[in-house]
Formats: structure tokens, sequence, C-alpha cells
């Protein structure tokens, strides 16, 4: 899966949001994904990424190695 | 879930008041988010238990059903899920996650 795809994905699946995708060691496998939702606010930090989590449900379970996650709101 | 299974995990996160499910071992951890929560919390000065779920699969699939949380490491206190390396990274940089051990 590549890193546009990811971050079509996790935009898709919170609508509105906004999501830059690092990748630094620049081998596209230990990447971080930085989520700026509104959708956030209110909710614990466990909640945050459990949502995020939830966008990329199916990727998780294999193509995706390591994705470190930042969660704000706006 | 099977309930062999859930009974096991959950005896596991009670048998230390900090619980760390990781890839290898605190000496030797076999991805680098497990090394990172584990120096972490070597540099909180926080003591923890530990299971390798390169180990046992069923356990490696069953903790993350169990929390609904899909990746490992796994952080536990008190019984309860803390978070994954982002989250306790977070945490030790807020003093948050010392006030939470106590």
């Amino acid at each position: 899966m590549t890193i546009p795809e990811i971050q079509k994905k996790i935009e898709e699946g919170l609508p509105g949001s906004k999501v830059e995708i690092l990748d630094p060691y620049r081998d596209g496998v230990h990447i971080k994904a930085v989520v700026t939702y509104n959708g956030f606010v209110g909710k614990g930090l466990i909640e945050q990424h459990r949502m995020v989590y939830a966008t990329l449900k199916e990727e998780l379970k294999e193509e995706i190695h390591a994705l470190a996650l930042e969660t704000r709101s706006e | 879930m099977e309930q062999e299974l859930k009974v096991k995990i959950e005896s596991l996160i009670k048998s230390e008041k900090v619980f760390l499910f990781m890839k290898g071992t605190p000496e030797m951890p076999q991805c680098g988010f497990s090394a990172g929560v584990v120096s972490t919390l070597k540099q909180q000065g926080i003591s923890f238990g530990s299971f390798n779920v390169l180990s046992d699969m069923k356990i490696r699939e069953g903790i993350k059903e169990y929390t609904n949380w899909p990746t490992i490491p796994q952080l536990y206190i008190n019984g309860e899920f803390v978070g994954g390396h982002d989250i306790t990274v977070q945490m030790a940089q807020s003093g948050e996650l010392k006030k939470k051990v106590g």
C-alpha cells in the first residue's frame, strides 16, 4: 500500500480531516500519520487512535508494517 | 473469543501493576515500537511485567480482539489499557504516565 493510498483511506474514513504522512526513514514502511480532525474533540487518546485505526482495519492486519500516529484537533 | 484465552489474557494483565504485551523481550525487543515502550518505561523508572506475543500466536491475535486495538505493543496499568507506543511516549512526556503508576 502506498503512502497516498493510506492518506486517502484515513481522509475518507474521517471526513474533513487533514492527514499528513511522514516517512522519516524514507523507506515507505515505518511511516507516521499526523491526523488533524475536529471529530477528536472531547475524546481521549485511545479513542482518537481507535478512530484512525478503524479506517485502516484491513490494511493493519497485513500490509501496514509500522504506523506511528499523532492525533490532534484544530 | 474463547473463555480460556480470555482468562489467560486477564490473568496476565493483572499479574503486575504495569504490564506490557510486546514483540520480543525487554532485553531483546523484536520491533522498534516495543523497544520504544521498554526504553520509555525504563527511563521513567517504572518496573513492569511483559509477555512476548511472538511466543504465542493465540495471545498475539487474542489481545488485539480483547482490547479492540489492532497493534502491539499494548501497555496496561492497574489492569486498564493505556495505549500503544505513541500514547505511552506522549504520556511519559507530559508526566501523566508516572502519575498513573502512582
